[in-house]
């Protein structure tokens, strides 16, 4: 057999040298039914160790709701926007609850799934998009909960209007979704080595949320303060938050130009994201 | 033959110490370093992975320049100490963690084994487990499917298999995983140490299947084991590594010859630094050291072998009747026996100052296979006094490769007991 070694094809090539932008989608590709499998499993051992099941996606932001509307609707009175309060804080709620979720959980992957990682091979990729996955069907079923009790006020007549920006929800969708794992792979991908910014993350997502829209309106905030308006409209879950309201309630302030800085910060977010996660994917078992 | 993987100055750091502190000023030193286009600063030194002496810097190399090839179809056995470094070699093999300098070029897909039932969830059942962890090992959902009885059927466990596996005993849990992974079909396949769990029914089992996918369906396979037997039986060919160096590459006999002759110096001999004797002031230990017939000191014996246990010991003042005494433990913490100088020897009782050495002859054919700790005392017996004792002096193991007529004969099989002593059969006829 004549077997130089220019010659001889290899599948695989580990190497300590890595391509920042080698994104390994083929290998993600290759290792999709793990994906599906890994969201199943979130999902069934979600359900599995409770009584109410499922039931629980509704419970937690119907009380939020509750909550609100009696702290911030009527003890501190913070207008929204002329929309019904838990209608108003509902939206909010809904959407933040997704981005929030998509972060905390991606930032803990590492430390998480430290024993399967050491353990054995695959796109470590995968845990973070299972987990954008896994958490968009409680998304969805928190959305049901949404349209009931939009369902609810439109019946008794209360006034907000959907309109043609509703069709931008599966991009506001996917904004979110992409944000929320960029900036958790980014922090999952320093907390292997400064374990500090776990205790960070909690929160500082408590913190994000009250720069976000989630309690109150950005007209507000551009009428009484417009000095610290700037700090909002950085905050790409701002007009992500606005626009999603606009769309189903038809009252909220963003424009075309406010989402575009938001997709292309959004975007680069996710790139830096994934060049950390495989950056440290690639030896984080030695440090973790 | 084709070959299946090429490994090519593979060599891997690891950094000893808390990682935790005062590594963002080294990263940063490093970074600057790397920026300026200078050397790491930090990879500077070559220091053995020894693990018995303490070293200077923190920095450790686990593996050093490492070349080999494995041939397709090829079963190789990957033997050596603790600490040799094998446990590196499978994880960047199986690309769980990545080498510091070098190359591995794998033709096929490689599918490793480094612990039996990774990814399994309590709460789900057999089935949804098996699932799950054939698609982690990397296999498609319709190929689980395709095998799916005959993943059942090798692990025993259909009736079970809607079951959560939270509530299958540790036997089944174990066979449910290792049957999903003998069933990849991947060109490649690593195994660590999994043959150690379960029981001797099982493990034949599992030995049995390996050969056959190896040699029965051509596949590659790579195999750690501390069980010589298991790796003599297996593998064609045998890499030895010694603190992160490959000191071997041969058949797999030569190779287990060449590792029992060797002084791994690890484990088998134990010195103290002048200042650090432990002892009182009667009586100090100077050092103990387990060696063969011809003074060699040896990580690894042959079961059939003698072992000779040297004990060296300097009196400090006169007056006492000492009495060295050893214990011997397996690896399970079991203590197998005791023995200590009984007087019916000569030297009985030395009392006057100076340096002393004992050394004890344990016969071949006593030891069962495994690590043999040995824990080293001086008493005097009346009145009882301990001068000195170390638990854990020193540690050796022993091995049965089934030559030289050992206990067990022609027999292939596991042999349970934690002794394996040579007895006299004699027959007659009735």
């Amino acid at each position: 057999m004549h077997n130089t070694d220019k010659e001889e094809y290899w599948d695989t090539e580990i190497t300590a040298k890595h391509n920042l932008f080698d994104f390994q989608l083929k290998d993600i590709w290759q290792y999709r039914d793990l994906l599906m499998l890994f969201v199943r499993r979130d999902f069934v051992s979600f359900y599995k160790q409770t009584i109410l099941g499922p039931i629980w996606f509704f419970i937690q932001p119907l009380f939020t709701t509750i909550i609100y509307t009696f702290v911030f609707g009527n003890l501190a009175a913070i207008p929204t926007d002329g929309l019904p309060q838990p209608l108003f804080y509902l939206a909010g709620i809904t959407a933040w609850n997704y981005f929030a979720d998509c972060l905390t959980k991606t930032s803990t992957v590492f430390t998480v799934n430290a024993g399967l990682f050491g353990k054995v091979y695959f796109p470590r990729l995968i845990v973070p998009l299972s987990i954008v996955l896994s958490n968009l069907i409680r998304f969805g079923v928190q959305m049901l909960l949404f349209f009931i009790i939009m369902g609810a006020y439109w019946v008794q007549g209360a006034s907000f209007h959907p309109n043609a920006w509703l069709l931008l929800f599966p991009v506001l969708l996917l904004l979110m979704a992409i944000l929320g794992l960029g900036m958790g792979m980014i922090i999952s991908a320093m907390t292997t080595k400064y374990r500090d910014l776990s205790f960070l993350i909690t929160f500082g997502i408590q913190l994000m949320m009250y720069l976000t829209t989630v309690i109150y309106p950005l007209s507000v905030v551009k009428s009484k303060y417009p000095k610290y308006e700037w700090l909002l409209e950085y905050n790409p879950m701002t007009s992500i938050i606005e626009a999603f309201r606009y769309g189903f309630l038809g009252r909220g302030t963003f424009t075309a130009l406010s989402l575009g800085i938001t997709a292309a910060t959004t975007i680069l977010i996710l790139l830096i994201g994934i060049i950390v996660f495989n950056k440290v994917e690639k030896t984080f078992v030695d440090t973790v | 033959m084709a070959k299946a993987i090429k490994v090519e100055n593979l060599s891997k750091v690891y950094q000893l110490g808390e990682i935790g502190t005062g590594t963002l000023s080294r990263d940063l030193e490093r970074y600057w370093a790397r920026m300026m286009g200078k050397e790491d600063p930090f990879l500077k030194i070559g220091e053995v992975n020894e693990q018995s002496t303490k070293s200077k810097t923190d920095i450790v190399w686990s593996l050093k320049d490492i070349n080999f090839d494995v041939e397709q179809g090829d079963a190789v056995g990957i033997i050596g100490s603790n600490g040799a470094g094998k446990s590196t070699l499978l994880k960047i093999l199986s690309r769980v963690t990545s080498p510091t300098t070098g190359s591995v070029k794998i033709k096929g897909r490689i599918a490793s084994l480094l612990e039996v039932g990774t990814g399994f969830h309590p709460e789900l059942s057999g089935r949804e487990n098996v699932y799950l962890n054939g698609a982690i090992l990397g296999m498609r959902k319709a190929e689980i499917k395709r095998k799916f009885d005959e993943i059942l059927d090798f692990a025993g466990v259909e009736r079970y298999v809607d079951t959560p596996v939270k509530r299958y005993s540790s036997g089944m849990y174990v066979r449910l995983a290792f049957a999903v992974a003998a069933h990849l079909e991947s060109e490649i396949l690593i195994v660590d140490e999994v043959l150690a769990v379960g029981d001797a029914e099982f493990q034949k089992k599992c030995l049995g299947k390996m050969s056959e996918v190896s040699k029965g369906e051509g596949r590659t396979v790579l195999f750690v084991s501390h069980n010589m037997d298991a790796v003599m039986r297996l593998c064609s060919h045998a890499i030895l590594l010694k603190n992160g160096y490959l000191t071997g590459f041969d058949n797999t006999s030569n190779i287990v010859d060449l590792y029992l002759r060797s002084d791994f110096g690890t484990t088998a001999r134990k010195d103290w630094p002048e200042n650090e004797l432990p002892g009182n002031d009667v009586v100090k230990l100077l050092a103990v050291k387990a060696n063969d017939i011809s003074g060699n000191v040896k990580d690894a014996f042959d079961i059939t072998e003698d072992v000779y246990i040297t004990v060296k010991y300097t009196i400090l003042s006169a007056g006492y009747k000492l009495n060295p005494a050893l214990n011997f433990f397996n690896a399970n913490g079991i203590n197998l026996f005791d023995s200590h100088q009984s007087g019916h020897t000569v030297s009985n009782g030395q009392t006057a100052p100076g340096q002393y050495e004992w050394v004890i002859n344990v016969p071949g054919n006593l030891f069962a296979e495994g690590t043999i700790i040995i824990g080293v005392a001086i008493v005097t017996h009346d009145p009882f006094l301990i001068h000195v004792h170390i638990p854990e002096t020193i540690a050796f193991t022993m091995i049965d490769k089934g030559e030289n007529n050992p206990t067990r004969g022609d027999y292939r099989g596991s042999m349970p007991g934690v002794l394996r002593p040579l007895l006299k059969w004699e027959s007659r006829n009735l």
